[in-house]
């Protein structure tokens, strides 16, 4: 009846783990009955679980985003922790749970922590500097969110009922084979990246048919802000990564659950197989995180140093650059392998290659700053503070690129603090970028820059007090995933590390501390011109927070940096402007279509791990219905009337206008 | 499509000299529907090559098991081949009766191309079974486990779009030849025509190949 599921499923023996679970638990209560009680469940569900508007999916995503930060960002304290007591003892944590928190906080960081971070920040945005309403499939959007909130669920429940993948964040065969990992453990894993991966596919697929057929009139390719570039590359790179995940995991799972011999050591399978398909993903997935960060980076450098992007060209070619190489470098992953001499250097250099656009990237923005007024808002010191780490973590995989090397380096701390350096200083540094810049035109109000600033400085030295340390480690031989250890000199780099590690949970609680200051001050912080930081695209000539149709009119782009261009023209025009011809608006309807489906998902992906079969049937079935119930509905869009948008734009062009006047002014 | 060339305006933008593409703004719908439909499509596509890739690494891997040319029908394949190809065309069929709002021939064309489709799955099913009841399941070798796992990836795509070619022909039936009805038809013929597709790689790739070896 319910398949391997029973008591023994729960760790009632293992504190930790419960513990963290009854916390969760209760706080998810907690929430729930303080949102039932206080009679916001309607306004939850109408508002925002239905949402198909791209700027509350956004939100959605990068909330999920945050709340798995913590949870990855705890794993990562007991493992610092536990590396710096375990020095000729066990530590603190038994070996199997130790195995289980590496893996957890690997698959956790990609795929629910900056993956939802970077998709997020590309829905909310990309639509709004298109000029367009929203983007191309509105509904199939909010399926993708709710697909990955299913993934992330699926693999919390695996703290309490049952147990996670004790393999790493890939799972490699023959040790997540049913013969080396009989348990639940890998089943967690692959399903929930199964579920989370359509998810991805979706939002790729989206936003790929956004930035390449619903850009507004006169937003030519090389108009488009720098930003939407790195979307439209990143999202390319998901459609085409993302389907080679999924047959890999595909075939793990029928290796496991139909006795099929892909990766075994028996009847034929080959090991090397899975590493050349989940490398051909994962090394694509590097860029599909760190590209969208380096678009958040242009446009954040260009707007605080008050100038256009330099080589603005150069960096759209560097951009497609790298989304080209990324796909060929796949094997410095296994140089080891034995391929060969010839086929390392082919590879290592390949890999090298790829820091030359890079390069170019780096010096466009150093070179926008150069002679710009720079002003060091908190968006602005992420992206400065990224320059400085980012290039740390380039050089070290330039090391690691050179065959010879990597045969000493790979697999030691050194790798560990060289991929954290790329994606804490990278991708994360960039979300943060993202997340400081935006927030006001998503929420209406900015954040309060004094807490700001402190996280970003304890931050910025928590992550080098953190990993300088285990570079010197892995100099030092230390290899990675390590329960315990009896060499004297590694440990008081773990020590190190581990108060880094305090220093960076502190900037963490800034940022927390900071959010919860600015919603407080929210009404000293109001933005009321819906351009708070001088901007330069399209996201900024609209209200903070955007009306749901997004602008009132198409915007009519006549040259790069399409909004700085208008407000340049509306001065010289001394604020005259024709009264736009309103019209009516046509928007899609809310759906509960994606949650519903993420329910049907869940239930059958929980029931595919515990192999509950008729459950598995039950929630197929569901999620065929849900298909068949959207397909079959009649109105799937309302009308704004053209005089409402009139009277919501009213008000904006109003406040605008007061902007410009007093930017006048002050020039 | 949705670009227009137009000469003259070349002060906007001063890195241009002379022609100037000038974007017209977001495309119709339809355009949209299409076009995001293919990129799924080449998405599916990608997944597809890498079976296609596992089989290529595995197909020699026989385990003391039969090898392809041992276990592979011609007759068989010619059939399913001659369907699929057939089906493609009656599909293409009933997707101008659709553009033209010709019901009769829509149901003809699709009621053809289900029935084609389903005679493929038939065939194929039963060769699954006939080489699973000999001992030749997927378990017994790795080449064994890609030819299944190819040639079956493929099948269910074929079965998942025979249950969409029937939920097309109930949805002209109950709602017509509506814009968006006609927009999911303009996808269902391209998710077919793309099964031919990877239909003729798997022709070529497993049972062509193989049975030559």
């Amino acid at each position: 009846m319910l398949g391997k599921l029973d008591w023994s499923a729960i760790p009632f023996d293992q504190p930790i783990p419960l513990i963290a679970g009854a916390i969760v638990l209760v706080a998810i209560l907690g929430v729930l009955t303080w949102v039932v009680v206080k009679g916001h469940l309607p306004y939850l569900w109408s508002e925002w679980i239905t949402s198909v508007d791209h700027k509350r999916i956004g939100v959605m995503y990068i909330l999920l985003a945050s709340v798995m930060l913590l949870r990855g960002g705890s794993d990562a304290i007991m493992m610092r922790i536990q590396q710096a007591v375990a020095y000729q003892s066990q530590g603190y944590l038994p070996p199997e749970h130790y195995n289980q928190i590496f893996s957890a906080h690997g698959t956790i960081m990609i795929f629910f922590v900056a993956m939802p971070f970077v998709i997020g920040l590309m829905n909310l945005v990309v639509p709004l500097q298109l000029g367009v309403r929203d983007v191309a499939f509105p509904t199939l959007n909010s399926v993708g969110f709710w697909l990955t909130a299913t993934g992330a669920l699926l693999v919390n429940l695996s703290l309490v009922v049952g147990e996670f993948a004790r393999t790493g964040w890939l799972a490699f065969p023959p040790l997540s084979e049913l013969s080396y990992s009989p348990g639940v453990g890998v089943d967690y894993y692959a399903w929930s990246l199964q579920i989370s991966g359509v998810g991805t596919l979706v939002a790729g697929i989206n936003l790929v048919t956004t930035v390449l057929k619903l850009r507004t009139k006169g937003m030519n390719y090389l108009r488009m802000p720098m930003f939407c570039w790195t979307t439209l590359a990143s999202n390319l790179l998901i459609v085409a990564a993302f389907p080679i995940l999924t047959a890999t995991l595909a075939m793990l799972l029928l290796d496991r659950y139909l006795g099929f011999h892909f990766f075994t050591n028996e009847a034929g399978g080959n090991i090397m197989m899975f590493m050349n398909l989940i490398w051909a993903w994962g090394h694509p997935e590097v860029y599909i995180l760190v590209l969208p960060a380096f678009g958040i980076f242009s446009e954040v450098v260009s707007t605080f140093s008050g100038k256009a992007l330099f080589g603005y060209r150069s960096m759209v070619l560097a951009t497609m650059a790298i989304c080209v190489i990324s796909f060929m470098v796949w094997l410095h992953h296994f140089f080891t392998m034995g391929a060969g001499p010839d086929v390392n250097a082919i590879f290592g250099i390949a890999s090298m290659i790829i820091a030359v656009p890079t390069g170019v990237k780096i010096y466009n923005w150093l070179f926008t700053m150069y002679g710009g007024r720079i002003r060091f808002a908190t968006p602005m010191l992420w992206a400065v503070g990224f320059m400085v780490t980012f290039i740390v973590g380039g050089l070290t995989g330039v090391l690691l690129a050179v065959p010879p090397a990597d045969f000493m380096l790979h697999n030691s701390m050194f790798l560990v603090a060289h991929f954290h350096n790329v994606i804490i200083g990278g991708v994360l540094f960039g979300a943060f970028a993202g997340f400081e810049y935006w927030f006001p035109k998503a929420f209406g109000f900015r954040l309060d820059e004094r807490w700001g600033k402190l996280a970003f400085w304890f931050t910025f030295l928590g992550f080098f007090i953190t990993f300088v340390p285990l570079y010197i480690a892995g100099m030092l031989g230390m290899t990675r995933r390590m329960q315990h250890y009896d060499v004297a000199a590694w440990r008081p780099w773990m020590i190190v590390a581990a108060i880094g590690m305090a220093v960076l949970t502190i900037g963490v609680i800034c940022q927390i501390v900071q959010i919860v200051v600015s919603i407080r001050n929210r009404e000293a912080l109001r933005d009321r011109t819906g351009d708070p930081w001088d901007g330069r695209s399209l996201e900024w000539a609209t209200s903070s927070p955007p009306p749901v149709f997004n602008f009132a009119f198409n915007p009519d782009v006549r040259g790069e940096d399409a909004y700085w261009d208008m407000k340049a023209r509306a001065q010289q025009q001394s604020l005259e402007r024709d009264r736009p011809d309103y019209q009516d608006i046509e928007m899609p309807r809310n759906s509960p279509t994606g949650f519903v489906c993420a329910f049907f998902a869940t239930i059958m992906g929980f029931a595919l791990i515990w192999h509950i079969w008729w459950m598995v049937i039950l929630g197929g079935l569901g999620a065929w219905a849900t298909f068949v119930v959207f397909a079959w509905r009649d109105h799937d869009e309302y009308v704004i009337p053209a005089e409402e948008v009139a009277s919501i734009d009213r008000v904006n062009i109003e406040e605008r206008r007061n902007l410009v006047s007093m930017a006048g002014a002050a020039r | 499509m949705t670009m227009t060339a137009t000469a003259g305006h070349a002060q906007a933008d001063p890195h241009h000299v002379g022609l100037v593409i000038e974007h017209p703004g977001p495309a119709p719908k339809r355009i949209v529907t299409a076009y995001g439909f293919w990129i799924f499509l080449l998405s599916d596509i990608v997944m597809f090559s890498c079976f296609f890739a596992a089989y290529a690494v595995l197909s020699g891997q026989t385990a003391g098991g039969p090898r392809g040319s041992e276990i592979f029908e011609q007759r068989n394949v010619a059939i399913e081949t001659v369907c699929l190809l057939l089906s493609s065309f009656t599909c293409g069929m009933a997707s101008i009766a659709a553009d033209v709002r010709n019901r009769f021939w829509f149901y003809l064309g699709m009621t053809v191309t289900c029935l084609l489709g389903l005679i493929f799955l038939v065939i194929e099913f039963r060769e699954f079974a006939d080489l699973v009841a000999r001992g030749y399941g997927p378990s017994r070798s790795a080449f064994l486990t890609a030819f299944f796992s190819l040639v079956g990836c493929h099948g269910l795509h074929v079965s998942a779009g025979v249950l969409w070619l029937l939920t097309m022909m109930a949805q002209v039936f109950a709602k017509g030849f509506r814009a968006d009805v006609l927009r999911r038809m303009m996808c269902f013929a391209l998710f077919w025509h793309a099964l031919d597709i990877v239909w003729v790689g798997v022709f070529s790739v497993v049972y062509l190949l193989g049975s030559a070896a």
